[in-house]
């Protein structure tokens, strides 16, 4: 079982005019590559400041960042969104799909930025949207696209660069308790079949239940950190 | 990312906002017509005032008597009469800087042919007149060098007077009268138009400078000697040769004036081509403040789409867009708008300069290079004012971006 990230002493200080507000005040934690991870706390938790800091989003203002192994935290602007196309897929609670632009189009986006050619870029992009089970509506755009169909799209996009983890914010924020189960149940899937690592924001009990690991944030603190009793997924995955 | 897919993304952003992307251009498109139809005009204006310094024919020196001065009594030009045919003769013998050169008399004079009868500018000159002048001739002869020696009573007349006497019917060998002496037609001068100062210059009539001078005038001196240097590097050397030769043959003493007066056409010609440059220069500046106000809008309109596109340039930034690309993808869209609209400009000035030299009769000329740099220049202000904008979107921060409502 390798490690896929550790974090070390790892502190986030805001600056709002003269006030200091620390929003991570030391947080140690490893995630094993293959682990489904769900990350909870309240707003103002320091939850968002953490998962922007694996995103490669944000800097933190002490401490140490390793992605597979290698200190990512001090990178240029420019490794960060090489590490965030290459690695890193996002799926966030308003999905965040370009409007009038095609499912395929917008799962293309990320290989946009690296180099992919016109041909294996629409064929990845078919492929992607095949897992997510949107195969028949390529040519949609998000308009005419329930909210799950969105969210699939959003998790093709995030998988179309076969990253090593993907990065979910609170990714049924929007959705019904329907759809929810249906895109955890597609998460599992990829957690399980693709052995891809997923950290997952929630504030929602029964949706931190799909995970195998939950984390409680609270005042830029770990509070807690518990992994679920059976979980047999896990150790198939990772044997 | 290659250019093709920037270019891809910039027309279908521009594609989304069409009228808003017209508007935008408008600015452009007007700025950049104007360019090209004021300097088509200007350019219009220089050409035909160099084709009329060139009827006048090129590189031509003009001798005038000078003034006398008497006992500090200083009369005016031409009041001399020491200027003769022997002077201009001697000025193509001597000087190896002019090539022709003809003496020259001028005065109004009533002809008469049948039952009509024309008041015209009467010229007595030189068969070299013909080349110093560069004119050509409709039909006919011109005058020759035994015209000159006979004081032959030959003319050759340009073409406002053939028109005004003959109409339609050939003019060679009518007779025309002068002071009831009658000429000959030899030739009839091919149209040159009108001078600068908007003299007809086919309204004339040309007689051997002998004749004039024995038979209508009874003087001996000339009125003035045209002279060719034979390039336009060497006329201030024949200007300088040409005083140097006439003070000798005149006698005029070292601490005396000189009793002539030699003039440059060419100033002339720089003098009229430098107005018109001005008004090109007027023309064309004014015109490019209408192209930076285009730039303007675009910056404009490039501020408010990135603002609206906030989420958007957040979204690509996250999938691993590099600031670089977000500024590329702004600057490509500025300058694809500049760029239309420079070429949607380009075809409306040289539209509407055709619309004017059609319709207006005013001498437009394209200048392929205006063309050019107009094109260059539109592409610089999508450049210059795109590059803001994009900066301000490459520089935004990918969390505030994907937050952004």
């Amino acid at each position: 079982m390798s490690e896929l990230i550790r974090v070390e002493n790892l502190h986030k200080i805001y600056h709002m005019g003269d006030v200091e507000v620390p929003a991570l005040r030391g947080i140690d934690l490893a995630i094993t590559r293959g682990e489904f991870v769900a990350v909870m706390g309240s707003s103002g938790s320091g939850k968002s400041t953490f998962m922007n800091i694996l995103g490669c989003l944000d800097r933190p203002t002490q401490g140490k960042y390793l992605l597979e192994g290698d200190e990512v935290g001090s990178l240029s602007a420019d490794e960060w969104a090489y590490i965030r196309n290459k690695r890193i897929g996002f799926v966030f609670q308003g999905f965040n799909l370009l409007s009038r632009t095609t499912a395929l189009e917008n799962v293309e986006l990320p290989m946009m930025y690296n180099g992919f050619h016109g041909k294996e870029r629409h064929q990845r992009a078919v492929e992607a949207l095949n897992l997510v089970g949107l195969g028949q509506r390529l040519d949609h755009t998000p308009n005419r696209l329930s909210g799950g169909q969105q969210q699939r799209v959003a998790i093709a996009r995030a998988l179309v660069n076969r990253p090593s983890l993907i990065l979910a914010d609170e990714p049924t924020g929007n959705l019904d308790s329907t759809t929810s189960g249906e895109i955890m149940a597609l998460f599992q899937k990829l957690n399980l079949e693709q052995g891809i690592t997923i950290i997952l924001v929630t504030h929602e009990a029964d949706i931190a239940a799909h995970a195998h690991r939950q984390i409680l944030f609270k005042d830029g603190l770990v509070i807690s950190d518990k992994a679920k009793e059976q979980a047999p997924e896990t150790i198939k995955c990772n044997g | 990312m290659q250019w093709l897919m920037i270019l891809r993304i910039a027309l279908r952003a521009l594609a989304r906002n069409k009228l808003r992307a017209f508007l935008t251009m408008l600015g452009i498109i007007i700025g950049v017509g104007a360019v090209i139809a004021m300097v088509a005009i200007g350019e219009g204006a220089k050409s035909t005032i160099r084709a009329q310094i060139a009827s006048l024919g090129t590189n031509v020196l003009v001798v005038l008597p000078g003034s006398n001065s008497q006992g500090g009594v200083r009369l005016g030009l031409g009041n001399v009469n020491t200027l003769v045919d022997a002077d201009a003769r001697a000025m193509v013998r001597e000087l190896p800087s002019v090539s022709f050169a003809s003496p020259v008399l001028r005065r109004p004079e009533q002809l008469v042919a049948g039952n009509l009868n024309w008041g015209t500018l009467a010229q007595g000159v030189a068969p070299e007149f013909q080349q110093i002048r560069d004119w050509q001739l409709a039909d006919g002869r011109f005058l020759h060098e035994g015209d000159m020696e006979s004081a032959a009573k030959v003319a050759v007349i340009g073409e406002t007077v053939a028109r005004q006497l003959f109409g339609n019917d050939n003019p060679i060998d009518a007779v025309i009268r002068i002071r009831n002496i009658p000429f000959r037609v030899v030739g009839v001068l091919s149209p040159k138009g009108q001078t600068g100062q908007g003299t007809d210059q086919d309204d004339t009539v040309m007689i051997p400078y002998t004749t004039m001078q024995k038979r209508l005038m009874r003087i001996t001196w000339l009125q003035s000697i045209v002279v060719k240097a034979v390039n336009a590097e060497r006329v201030q050397e024949a200007q300088e040769q040409i005083t140097l030769l006439l003070r000798q043959r005149h006698r005029i003493g070292q601490d005396r004036e000189d009793d002539f007066n030699v003039r440059n056409l060419s100033d002339i010609a720089e003098a009229a081509q430098t107005t018109a440059r001005v008004m090109a220069v007027l023309l064309g500046s004014v015109a490019s403040i209408s192209l930076l106000v285009g730039g303007i809008g675009i910056m404009n309109i490039m501020l408010v789409s990135v603002t609206e596109r906030t989420r958007e340039i957040g979204i690509r930034m996250a999938v691993g867009a590099r600031s670089r690309d977000i500024m590329l993808q702004f600057l490509v869209e500025a300058v694809v708008m500049a760029a239309t609209g420079g070429l949607i400009g380009i075809f409306l000035g040289i539209g509407s300069s055709e619309v004017l030299k059609e319709w207006a009769q005013w001498p437009t000329l394209i200048s392929p290079t205006i063309v050019a740099i107009a094109f260059l220049f539109s592409g610089a202000v999508g450049v210059f004012f795109g590059f803001y904008p994009a900066k301000k979107a490459a520089n935004l921060d990918p969390i505030e971006a994907l937050r952004y409502e």
